[in-house]
């Protein structure tokens, strides 16, 4: 992209910016993430693989595995839904959903969690209905569900909306003339052509599922072994004194971002794509 | 549609992964429950407790008891307990925040005669932590105000410890020369115009002086001082007694409508009792609480000091009072802490 003549800026300015670029990534991403590594096993391997291996923290992991196992592909499917929606068809309400979509990425965390205590809490609109009923909402797993489920919505719709948006309806229009029906041309055509930036925008929702914090911990009501997801977990090690052991757990965390991180780029190499093209203000 | 075909990669991994972990969080189920809700600084104390409890429990009656444990700010648990935390006990800073669920009727009004000394099974005050040699000097509340001094407390509005902080501060004002309700403010004014920062709770606090290295003086639970002491073997903070401080009481309560739902209450009871027998008391004194036995108070004289202790009853009519006056929305709180100035 850079090698095309004539819009190319002076070397110095490329390399200027590059390495300006470079030294903030260094310093705002790189060394707090190595901070946490070297935290992590300051008092050694033994201290840190004990902290994962407490019961306390394995429940803690288990319990964010599933929630993000529920969250992701409720969204996939929602997301999906929704981007497709307002990429191939008109109708009335669609800039509303399109604005509805970003809601929680302008809401503050605190205030998505907030709002399921509001509705699903003893005092809430529908808690004394749920407690006739023994049904328990906020402060249990579903609770948790639906607050990473409201703060994670955008990342699948948002990746995936900008490139079906690019690609138009001329494709779907062609299947359609060839008498496919609606679920076939979804399937045959519309799928097929956005499932790489799908994947990656499962990934980012697998992520932040995965890490999110503030909307947790406001509907989680912190009993360990039950109710703490990782991140949860990690604020409590630290307030019990044990940073090792904290570290250890936000290490762990860390490696699961990592690793998504490494999936979404591994994508892209097999796939000789960029995922990120056409999607650019995403995520 | 039959016979049509998916793109493979992403339809089958995530369809893998929540069979999976589904049967994961399966625990043993025989085991009873009881979740107790807490506040900040009791962690290791029921820690150890639980554990000791659980034994006694199993020896017995035969039934296994997994007790779970939730911890913050005392003023938010009270809040998550109203909001439909299934807590069958509460075991929080004060009074106050008991009443606050009573009066939801979650609680029976008059929980705080149920156990004996106030349904507080063990008693803390309010100390100084300062750095190791005392380099400012700071020997009792009139310090606190000195210019460059920085005074570690936490918000009185989120948290249990912040609002003994407080009154504590206030009483000592009381009884200075030509003390009355004026001079108090003003005192309690230039008291926070000294706190650099101001944390939910009483833990985080205690991290941002000891860890951090916020700040010349923290005011803490006399069981936070010394638990840093000892967990932080290097810290270089000691603590200083001042003149006069608080009886702070933590309340424990049965949260009657959650034990009878639950069908926990003989569960609950024994637990709360067992806090007032010797093996309760013994861990109080441990992890640094006052305990209530006169003989193992005596006993830790060196740990707990005698020192002039004013109650809340006493010096402010009780905590509804206190919290109406000085910590209810443009109480006298609000009017003396501006932050940003």
């Amino acid at each position: 992209m850079s090698e095309r003549p004539g819009i190319a800026d002076p070397a110095w300015v490329r390399a200027l910016l590059a390495g300006a670029a470079l030294l903030v990534g260094l310093l705002l991403l790189a060394l707090p993430l190595a901070v946490v590594f070297a935290e992590a096993l300051r008092r050694g391997w033994g201290v840190a693989t004990a902290a994962l291996a407490d019961p306390d923290t394995l429940s803690a992991i288990r319990l964010t595995l599933l929630v993000a196992a529920i969250t992701v592909p409720v969204n996939l499917v929602g997301g999906l839904a929704a981007a497709w929606c307002i990429a191939k068809h008109d109708f009335p309400g669609r800039r509303l959903l399109t604005t509805l979509i970003e809601l929680p990425f302008s809401v503050s965390p605190v205030i998505s969690g907030l709002v399921f205590v509001l509705l699903f809490g003893l005092q809430g609109w529908f808690g004394p209905w749920l407690q006739a009923r023994d049904i328990q909402i906020v402060f249990a797993l579903p609770g948790l569900v639906l607050a990473t489920l409201f703060v994670t919505f955008p990342f699948v719709a948002r990746t995936v909306l900008p490139l079906m948006q690019e690609q138009g309806r001329t494709e779907e229009e062609a299947a359609a003339t060839l008498g496919a029906s609606g679920w076939q041309v979804f399937r045959r055509v519309t799928l097929p052509n956005v499932q790489w930036a799908l994947l990656s925008g499962v990934l980012l929702c697998n992520a932040r599922a995965m890490g999110e914090f503030g909307a947790v911990s406001v509907v989680s009501g912190h009993i360990r072994g039950q109710t703490n997801t990782v991140p949860l977990h990690v604020e409590i090690l630290y307030n019990e004194y044990q940073f090792a052991g904290a570290f250890a757990v936000a290490a762990l965390l860390a490696l699961l971002g990592l690793a998504t991180l490494a999936a979404k780029t591994a994508l892209e190499r097999l796939t000789g794509r960029r995922l990120g093209e056409g999607t650019g203000d995403a995520a | 549609m039959p016979g049509s075909r998916l793109p493979p990669l992403p339809r089958r991994a995530l369809l893998a992964a929540p069979a999976l972990l589904a049967a994961a969080p399966a625990r043993a189920q025989a085991a009873r429950e009881l979740l107790n809700v807490s506040y900040d600084p009791t962690r290791e104390l029921y820690r150890d407790y639980n554990a000791g409890f659980a034994k006694a429990w199993q020896a017995r009656t035969g039934q296994a008891v997994r007790v779970n444990t939730s911890h913050g700010g005392s003023g938010r648990q009270a809040r998550s307990v109203i909001d439909g935390l299934a807590a069958d006990v509460v075991t929080l800073a004060l009074a106050y925040d008991v009443d606050a669920i009573a009066e939801r009727g979650l609680i029976a009004r008059d929980w705080i005669t149920r156990l004996p000394h106030n349904s507080a099974p063990y008693t803390s005050t309010i100390t100084f932590l300062v750095r190791q040699g005392n380099p400012k000097g700071i020997r009792d509340w009139g310090d606190l105000v000195k210019p460059g001094i920085g005074v570690i407390t936490p918000n009185p509005k989120t948290s249990g410890g912040a609002r003994w902080n407080y009154l504590a501060a206030w009483a000592w004002a009381l009884r200075q020369p030509g003390g009355d309700d004026r001079a108090a403010e003003e005192f309690l004014g230039r008291l926070y115009r000294n706190v650099p920062v101001l944390d939910t709770g009483a833990r985080g606090s205690t991290t941002s002086f000891v860890q951090r290295g916020q700040g010349d003086v923290l005011l803490a639970w006399e069981n936070e001082a010394h638990l840093a002491l000892q967990e932080f073997a290097g810290a270089k903070v000691e603590i200083v007694t001042p003149s006069l401080s608080i009886l702070a009481e933590p309340s424990v309560a049965v949260v009657d409508r959650n034990a009878e739902r639950r069908g926990t209450r003989d569960l609950a009871e024994a637990y709360l009792q067992g806090l007032y027998a010797p093996e309760g008391q013994a861990l109080a004194a441990k992890h640094f609480y006052r305990p209530r036995d006169a003989a193992l108070l005596a006993a830790h004289a060196a740990l707990f000091p005698a020192m002039e202790l004013v109650t809340v009853d006493g010096a402010f009519g009780g905590w509804g009072e206190a919290q109406r006056r000085h910590f209810a929305d443009g109480g006298v709180f609000d009017q003396l802490y501006k932050p940003g100035r």
